[in-house]
């Protein structure tokens, strides 16, 4: 337990973590579905502080690293044309297309602006009446509230150039089809905390019982880790598969009724393709039919752009936790946060990017056809 | 991109019939949206993602969230310059002289471009 002084409050972090070694009797694997999550654990060593029989599982939860390809490259089309001022978080700006990124095409000339808020683009088109504007709608159920608003205040507002990128996904589907894989592993899951911040715990429980699988609810800092890893545990040991919630300050079992009830009428549930998995049913939303003069899609004419992804990244395999980085031939040598191959190595919530960061030079060289092991123990400082 | 900050309310107006409210992060502000709260008060804290107060959370577990984000640098990687971040990474110093206006870069600014990405090398 070398790292728990690192912890914000280190005499609790060893009281779970006691109690998670005092608890476990079997190996068990666990999938943590939040990249944020993800980049906690490795940050921290979380991994290597558990018991040998509880395997972390990294999972699909990096918004960046899951919006498809082809979605990328509609962004740099669009972003591309002299009467578009291109607008979108700053985590998109280098995750790479077919041969370039957003960070290039303004450097090729493009109005490409990065904002903190869809808000912020609202008011840029508000000020650029001659431009159309167009924001990059991307992410899970945290960001995609405030998309809708947006969308909801350029209608009610009369702003009509103004438009939407739109690639949200949803986690509940994405649970589904990693628990219908024949090779998943996954006994038990860490649900991503501000998802359910704002979708409640509704859809959880459904889940929990088809698939026999504890899911607990849990935040992102260090000491929520380690507590909802201990929900697991002590549910997988006794044979129970219900849902917990450990991150109470910030979860409400029915969510935020007033952002649900804006994504319903704003948004439609559609099939949606996941960067390197494929197309995942019912995962996504897009514009409902009342909305769809905001689809940048539409506007732009852009809906035929098909793309293959490169057949040597494995991103698709990692974020379904079949491997783990390291066990990608590219890792570290063809894919490097300077030169990615796919988003999770670029992505600040990427699996591969948090490897790269914490673990770079503690990593044991892995075959590709190894099964999954557990990576060396971290003797040294991150490496930033 | 899912993080979420907690902030605290300092002030609320209406704006264009919505109703906003200024939100300090550990000493950065930022205009937030409390459409999703509304009943969100000056001096409570919410959890804020993308400009949007999405749920309440009392003000000790904030605090302390808060402390361990200005520990680990994320409200710098939140709320820092995020053309410079992405520079950053990609290897390069910023490349763009007009980041305070938002104008396109002059190309020659920028300098060679190595794999689709601004190359170190070719700015020393």
């Amino acid at each position: 337990m070398k790292y728990i002084e690192e912890f914000q409050d280190p005499e609790l972090a060893r009281r779970l973590l006691d109690d998670i070694h005092a608890t476990v009797t079997r190996p068990w694997a666990l999938m943590e579905v939040c990249g944020g999550q993800t980049h906690t654990i490795i940050r921290h060593g979380i991994d290597q502080l558990l018991p040998d029989q509880v395997e972390l599982i990294h999972g699909p939860g990096c918004p960046v690293c899951v919006t498809p390809l082809e979605v990328i490259d509609k962004a740099l089309e669009i972003a591309s044309r002299p009467d578009v001022i291109f607008c979108s978080f700053g985590d998109m700006l280098r995750v790479p297309g077919t041969g370039r990124d957003l960070f290039q095409v303004r450097s090729e000339g493009g109005d490409v602006r990065v904002v903190y808020s869809p808000l912020d683009a609202l008011k840029i088109a508000r000020q650029n009446p001659g431009k159309e504007v167009v924001f990059f709608g991307i992410g899970f159920e945290t960001t995609a509230p405030p998309n809708a608003m947006t969308v909801h205040q350029a209608r009610k507002l009369g702003i009509r150039n103004f438009s939407l990128l739109v690639s949200h996904v949803r986690v509940p589907p994405a649970i589904e089809a990693i628990m219908q894989s024949p090779s998943c592993r996954v006994q038990g899951f860490l649900a991503a905390g501000h998802v359910c911040s704002v979708m409640g715990m509704g859809e959880y429980p459904g889940l929990a019982a088809r698939h026999r699988v504890p899911i607990v609810v849990t935040g992102f800092e260090p000491l929520d880790i380690l507590e909802g890893v201990r929900h697991a545990v002590r549910q997988l040991e006794r044979g129970e598969h219900t849902v917990d919630n450990a991150y109470a300050r910030a979860v409400r079992p029915e969510g935020n009724p007033a952002a649900i009830a804006m994504l319903e009428d704003v948004f439609e549930v559609t099939d949606r393709a996941w960067r390197g998995i494929g197309v995942i049913p019912d995962s996504g939303w897009r514009l409902s039919e009342r909305y769809r003069e905001h689809d940048a899609e539409h506007r732009f004419s852009v809906t035929d752009i098909t793309t293959r992804e490169p057949a040597e990244c494995r991103s698709g395999e990692v974020l379904q936790g079949l491997i783990k980085p390291n066990q990608c031939e590219a890792f570290g040598t063809t894919c490097t946060p300077r030169n990615p191959l796919g988003a999770t190595m670029v992505s600040s919530e990427g699996a591969c990017a948090a490897y790269y960061l914490y673990r770079r030079l503690d990593l044991t060289p892995v075959r590709a056809t190894d099964p999954i092991a557990r990576t060396a123990p971290l003797e040294a400082s991150p490496v930033v | 991109m899912c993080l979420a900050v907690p902030g605290r309310v300092v002030e609320i107006a209406e704006e264009n019939g919505t109703r906003m409210a200024t939100v300090d992060f550990g000493g950065v502000v930022k205009e937030v949206c409390l459409e999703y709260l509304p009943d969100l008060q000056v001096g409570e804290y919410a959890i804020v993602h993308v400009g949007f107060a999405l749920q309440r959370l009392d003000e000790e577990s904030a605090k302390q969230t808060l402390e361990l984000f200005a520990q680990l640098g994320m409200l710098q990687e939140e709320f820092g310059d995020p053309w410079e971040q992405a520079a950053e990474a990609g290897g390069a110093p910023w490349p763009f002289e007009d980041d305070e206006s938002d104008t396109v870069a002059d190309p020659a600014v920028v300098g060679p471009v190595d794999g689709g990405h601004v190359s170190r090398e070719a700015r020393q």
